[in-house]
């Protein structure tokens, strides 16, 4: 279910307003039901808050407590490690094509390396990207589902981020993508 | 009438009593049974290593096969006991050595276990067979390089939770060529790769080996070989899993595990993927137990492997299993005696999973004969707990940990006395509970109240006063390990039950509010008790007599008070100059 992005038609600062949540989302949009949720272990829960806050502050540990013994605690620890190590592996659909693939974003360093490897993957042409018009004027448009399972533009936030908050792709076609350029 | 059966015939019938209790119950009828007795018991357990010393053990018992000892208390588990805090086997083995030269089996838990122990026993016992040590530490892998050259006849090495200092996986070479007997085999607390074809040699030509389990760094592609090697297996444990799947491995574990027809019990699973739990599933149908704890795993794959094991009693797992699963655990395993639902990420403030209160209320409802529960949560309602106590009557092991302390019935606000009332009201054969969450004096008066069969009590971060304590002390009568931390426990009721202490096993209280000076009356009065203080902070003395100490261990004795305390423990004796100024 794609969501089109809201922007002002004046300078877009609401797009680069600095806060917590994904821009596009009004603070009072209460977020979906918690118990839905499952973060990866790395990530801070607290960007996925609806609250004005930051994040309530790493509780001092209290020696012993929760009584875990330690080798499960090294177990566990050892396991997020690992899964740093591992690649991020998303689907990526095109409109039109028969079948999705699946790629790993863990390979690309920015977005220009990964729009290139799209293009030559899906032999479609994705332009470039530009903050205020989005992907306007070509003939596609990549986007991306992320945690919270809303649709957005690939490119308006933190390379890194995005890696970490990007669910699937869908290279729309431009036609349809036309309508997040303009309010 | 002087007629008595001669000694062979009673010995041979005392040879039918296995269990403990009957045979301290048969030595006290008269002292020639007491001899009798004595000289036929075959296997002693000492629950507290310090409670008695190896020689008295060996002069009442010359002829033991088997021993099993405890050492460090239960919390030592949670590092609230520091380390140098004692437990050495080194004064047993080598007093052992020396009297025991038939002795066969030697278990061990929570106890410092040096190469230069385990060295000895390999020399010192000729038919020795079975070693077991359950989170010990002190050694290292060249210690098991002796018991493997020198212990012909081994049957069991089990290692379960063991702090092992880890060389290398070069004392699994050590097993002679022609070294066959062994039966069972846990290397799994390990860290370093063993040579993998010692490895599968050792388990060919072991045609009795009914238990293994890998260490992680068996890899998955290994398994196959291992399993067809060994179809009679009865229990195993894998190594770690890579993270991608190819099928040519997927359908050669599929293969090897087929072959497999006794498997009951599995583990490892470290890294597992999903798709490759497929590849039990030919085994599922006869498994008894599930150990999934270290499978971080979502919940749909959980609820797919587990669907397909009804037969199963035993299931561990992490709280990636959710209400949901557990919901589908409740409904296809109806045999479940046993759950364990671990903390994935015990430290975060917020949960990462979807697991509460309401998946322990299903299972508690749906597995009829469930009666073993380790279960963390972050919430829990009095509710819920009178559900589960009216549910399941029959549980005798009661442990909830909910991860914030002191927190209350999240719909109510209110302690969670009354549903821990409950529990203990309803299931009167419980024998061990761990409570947690917001707790008042009052769940502690219901405590002494009901819980008459109660041997081991876990108390954390709970209570208002001394009556809290003092209802337990006085009320559970078959109390025998009292662990506290973090309760506003003191003097007063430690000291009006101080004759119940000789009653128990041990008690256990750190950061809490018993002052030196009631320390110090405590073990001026009970000669039979330790009463040993743990202060980091130097000795008690420097303090005021007023001034709570850090931590307190105190057990019944017959063996005085221990010459290996190190410098930060103090053992409040009869002898000790009392000033209560």
């Amino acid at each position: 279910m794609e969501r089109a992005a809201v922007y002002d038609s004046d300078l877009n600062l609401k797009a680069t307003e600095l806060r917590l949540g994904l821009p596009g989302r009004d603070e009072s949009e209460k977020q979906s039901s918690r118990n839905n949720k499952r973060s990866s272990a790395e990530m801070e829960n607290s960007c996925d808050k609806d609250e004005q806050e930051s994040a309530p502050a790493p509780k001092a540990q209290v020696v012993g407590w929760p009584p875990v013994r330690s080798y499960r605690k090294n177990i566990l620890q050892h396991q997020k490690n690992e899964s740093d190590l591992s690649g991020i592996f998303v689907k990526v659909s095109m409109d039109g094509a028969p079948y999705l693939r699946k790629i790993d974003l863990k390979v690309y360093k920015n977005y220009q390396d990964l729009l290139k490897a799209l293009e030559n993957m899906f032999k479609c042409s994705i332009g470039v990207y530009s903050e205020r018009e989005g992907y306007n004027g070509s003939e596609f448009a990549p986007t991306y589902e992320d945690k919270d399972g809303d649709w957005m533009l690939v490119g308006d936030v933190p390379w890194d981020m995005f890696i970490t908050s990007c669910k699937r792709l869908r290279i729309m076609k431009g036609s349809e993508a036309k309508g997040l350029g303009c309010l | 009438m002087a007629y008595s059966f001669p000694e062979e015939v009673l010995e041979y019938v005392f040879a039918f009593l296995s269990s403990d209790k009957d045979r301290n119950a048969v030595s006290l009828v008269c002292k020639s049974w007491y001899e009798i007795e004595r000289w036929c018991r075959r296997r002693v357990f000492i629950g507290n290593c310090y409670a008695v010393s190896p020689q008295i053990v060996i002069r009442r018992f010359p002829e033991v096969r088997a021993v099993k000892i405890k050492g460090k208390p239960h919390f030592a588990d949670f590092n609230l006991v520091p380390e140098r805090w004692g437990a050495y086997v080194y004064p047993w083995i080598s007093a052992m050595a020396r009297s025991y030269p038939w002795l066969e089996e030697i278990k061990l838990k929570r106890m410092v276990v040096t190469d230069e122990s385990l060295e000895l026993i390999s020399k010192s016992f000729k038919n020795f067979k079975v070693l077991m040590l359950s989170s010990c530490e002190g050694f290292t892998t060249d210690g098991l390089s002796s018991i493997a050259a020198n212990c012909r006849n081994l049957r069991e090495l089990d290692l379960r939770e063991s702090d092992v200092e880890d060389l290398s996986g070069h004392w699994l070479s050590h097993f002679p060529d022609n070294f066959t007997s062994l039966v069972s085999l846990n290397m799994s607390c390990l860290g370093s790769e063993v040579s993998f074809s010692a490895l599968e040699r050792l388990v060919s030509r072991c045609p009795n080996l009914k238990t293994l389990r890998l260490n992680r760094a068996v890899p998955v592609e290994k398994l196959a070989s291992l399993l067809r090697r060994a179809p009679q297996l009865v229990e195993f444990g894998t190594g770690a899993y890579s993270t991608e799947i190819r099928t040519d491995i997927f359908s050669n574990l599929v293969g090897a595990f087929s072959g497999c027809k006794h498997l009951k019990s599995l583990s490892g699973f470290w890294d597992v993927v999903p798709a490759y739990l497929p590849a039990m599933y030919c085994v599922c149908s006869r498994i008894t137990s599930l150990n999934l704890s270290y499978a971080t795993v979502q919940s749909p794959d959980l609820v797919e492997l587990i669907s397909q094991c009804p037969n199963l009693k035993c299931l561990w797992v992490l709280d990636y299993i959710e209400d949901a699963g557990l919901k589908a655990l409740s409904s296809y395993c109806k045999d479940l005696q046993e759950l364990r639902v671990f903390p994935s990420d015990p430290y975060s403030a917020e949960p990462n999973v979807s697991l509460t209160e309401q998946g322990l209320v299903t299972v508690s409802a749906g597995c009829p004969k469930l009666q073993s529960v380790l279960y963390f949560c972050r919430q829990m309602s009095n509710a819920a707990l009178v559900a589960i106590a009216r549910n399941r009557p029959n549980l005798i092991r009661f442990r909830l940990c909910i991860i914030e302390p002191q927190a209350p019935d999240y719909l109510t606000l209110e302690p969670l006395d009354t549903g821990f009332g409950a529990i203990v009201e309803h299931c009167k054969e419980l024998r061990r509970l761990s409570l947690s969450g917001l707790l008042t004096d009052r769940v502690f008066e219901y405590i002494g109240t009901h819980a008459k069969k109660l041997e081991m009590l876990s108390i954390a971060f709970a209570g208002d006063s001394d009556l809290g304590l003092h209802y337990v002390l006085s009320g559970c009568e078959s109390l025998r390990k009292l662990e506290i931390r973090d309760c506003p426990f003191g003097d007063k009721a430690l000291l009006a039950n101080a004759a119940k202490l000789e009653t128990m096993r041990s008690l256990w209280m750190s950061s809490c509010s018993v002052s030196y000076g009631a320390c110090k009356l405590l073990g001026q009065k009970m000669p039979n008790l330790n009463v040993e203080v743990i202060d980091e902070r130097g000795p008690p003395d420097s303090r005021p007599k007023t001034c709570p100490v850090e931590k307190l261990y105190v057990y019944r004795t017959v063996a005085g008070p221990r010459a290996d305390k190190p410098d930060f423990v103090w053992t409040m004796d009869e002898d000790g100059a009392l000033r209560l100024s």
